[in-house]
């Protein structure tokens, strides 16, 4: 197998008397999606914070594409490459759809210690905005304030600010969260259209989606990686099926 | 540009400031030119503690710190007979940095009501040290000379001195307009909007808001050395922490986030004041009441009460 883009190993992350994540190991290979599933509370976004940096593991160790990450701040994992989305929608309420990813445009194009000109009117910012939104199909909605967008387009904004970071591993945190029937299916059709481009560790409840999009499926309950393996193979799995999957799982790979 | 109701306050605001002078000796009141230029003094402190405050969410309530820094500044040079002002403003511009960089580096490591305190605390131990200094009138403050400028700038002349005032406050309205837009103006913003998102796509906050926080306290500093200019008095009570309030309560009143709304509100407060000291000593009793009521049902102040083309939405 290639040299994995991201490799945790031996994982902790505890609250108080909670194991929110309980000694994992857990890869990611080049140009692979591996999807992270388990039930409410399993500690999935607990774990992708670790990697992304918002929270510091109690033990363990971060490898993202051949550097130990493991001490490094949020911003500084980004800088490298690792985009996080959020599975409650987190962007710039206040801001345009355009000036949220112009943002995150901004802080891959240097220090932003630049005093005098306006940001707004920078080419250099917002063409690249624009191209990101047109990628996932918000051009139209450019300049409406990201508050008042459709829900399912919040979504569509998160990860454009993930792209927007031109990053070499997008972790994203339920992108269908919070959507009905039908934007999850467009969510999960963007999401393979993306495929070739990123690596991803991807959470999602919506089983349709995971199935259509995962390379490999890694099952976490009550903070431990209790499987991991190819669709098949965790459809095919007693332990996950009993822990976890029971009626939901579909019959058919989608 | 279209001449919306905001522009035409702003036009009006600085055309009234800049005939005070003529208009004030025309009616022989030449009070007018020193109460206006407090004004603009208090205009200059609340614009700088609204780059931090409205713009960037930093809860500063220890702003009058850099006040009593620039004031101290003009008055120790000039004791020492150091009287030149580009000794005077310099100083109290880097000398206020400084000190901001040294009080925002440790407060900015908190937030909330802890950052509130420790601003607080830090302008306390300054109005502390400025009482305990009786090499330099301690309590009871110091006389001071104005800057000199050799013969350029003549700050003994009334209308020069009102007109370096204005002067120094269009300075501060362009700089904050810069930067309040500018790329780094975006990253303070942000960080106020939505911290974990900015750090998330790549920004180190900390940083930026620290440089911003040292901006703010150059930028009052000088609003510090121009008041001691006009006064000819330092006393610690610059760095009282009821001015921090004050000046708080100007940004609100004006409007938190507004580039004028800080002028506004000092006017308005300083004004105000003026008026109801007419009527009664116990001016805060009318005030007040006002005060919270505007604070209430306009949440971007004076400021958000003037109407502006509407926003671009959904
Ligand atoms: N900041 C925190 N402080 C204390 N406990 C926390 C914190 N964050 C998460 N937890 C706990 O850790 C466990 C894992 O939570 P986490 O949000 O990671 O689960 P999840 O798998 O993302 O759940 P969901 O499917 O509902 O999103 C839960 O028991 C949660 O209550
Ligand atoms: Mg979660």
């Amino acid at each position: 197998m290639a040299e994995p883009i991201l490799a945790v190993s031996g994982l902790v992350k505890r609250f108080g008397g909670v194991v929110a994540t309980d000694n994992v190991h857990f890869d990611v290979t080049r140009g692979e999606i591996h999807a992270v599933i388990g039930p409410n509370g399993a500690g999935k976004t607990t774990f992708v914070a670790q990697i992304a940096g918002q929270l510091r593991p109690d033990a363990g160790r971060i490898v993202f594409a051949g550097e130990d990450v493991t001490r490094l701040s949020g911003p500084q994992r980004s800088q490298r490459g690792l985009a996080r989305s959020f599975q409650i929608t987190s962007v710039f309420r206040d801001l345009s759809a355009l000036a949220n990813v112009a943002l995150a445009i901004q802080a891959h194009a240097g220090h932003s210690f630049r005093l005098w000109r306006r940001a707004d009117r920078d080419a250099a910012l917002v063409e690249p905005a624009r191209a990101v939104l047109a990628d996932v199909g918000l051009a139209a909605r450019a300049h409406v304030k990201s508050g008042n967008l459709a829900h399912g387009e919040q979504r569509q904004l998160e990860i454009a600010m993930a792209l927007a970071t031109r990053p070499k591993l997008l972790l994203l945190d339920e992108p269908t969260a919070g959507m009905g029937a039908e934007d999850s299916e467009r969510m999960t059709a963007f999401l393979a259209t993306l495929k070739s481009r990123y690596a991803m560790l991807l959470i999602e409840h919506d089983m349709n989606a995971v199935f259509a999009l995962a390379d490999r499926i890694t099952v976490l309950v009550y903070g431990r990686a209790i499987a991991t393996g190819t669709p098949e193979a965790i459809r095919g799995n007693d332990a996950v099926r009993a822990a976890y999957l029971g009626d939901d799982m579909p019959d058919r790979v989608a | 540009m279209r001449a919306t109701p905001r522009l035409v306050a702003i036009a009006i605001c600085l055309i009234v400031l800049a005939i005070v002078p003529p208009v004030a000796t025309a009616m022989g009141e030449p009070y007018y030119l020193r109460l206006f230029e407090r004004i603009m003094i208090f205009a200059i402190a609340a614009i700088s503690l609204d780059l931090i405050l409205g713009y960037g969410g930093m809860v500063s309530f220890g702003h009058a710190a850099y006040l009593g820094i620039g004031g101290y500044a003009v008055a120790i040079f000039s004791y020492y007979g150091v009287g030149s002002g580009w000794v005077h403003f310099p100083v109290t511009i880097v000398g206020s940095a400084l000190i901001a960089l040294f009080i925002g580096a440790i407060s900015l490591r908190t937030s909330g009501m802890y950052f509130i305190m420790i601003t607080l605390a830090f302008t306390q131990m300054l109005y502390f040290l400025g009482v305990s200094l009786e090499e330099y009138g301690g309590d009871d403050g110091i006389n001071t000379d104005r800057s000199g400028f050799a013969k350029l700038i003549d700050l003994y002349d009334p209308w020069t001195l009102y007109y370096f005032t204005f002067g120094w406050l269009l300075l501060c309205l362009l700089i904050s307009w810069r930067l309040v837009n500018s790329r780094f103006g975006m990253v303070i913003r942000g960080a106020f909007s939505n911290e974990t998102r900015m750090q998330a796509i790549g920004f180190p906050t900390y940083r930026y808001k620290l440089a911003a926080f040292a901006i703010a306290g150059a930028m009052c500093g000088v609003a510090g050395a121009l008041l001691a200019n006009i006064t000819e008095f330092v006393t610690p009570e610059y760095m009282h922490w009821f001015r921090s309030g004050e000046i708080m309560v100007m940004v609100l009143l004006g409007g938190m986030g507004t580039l004028f709304g800080p002028l506004l509100g000092a006017a308005v407060f300083l004004l105000l004041e003026e008026v109801l000291k007419e009527v009664t000593q116990h001016w805060q009793i009318i005030f007040g009441p006002l005060f919270v009521i505007l604070v209430l049902f306009a949440r971007r102040g004076l400021w958000g009460l003037i109407p502006d083309r509407e926003d671009r939405d959904g």
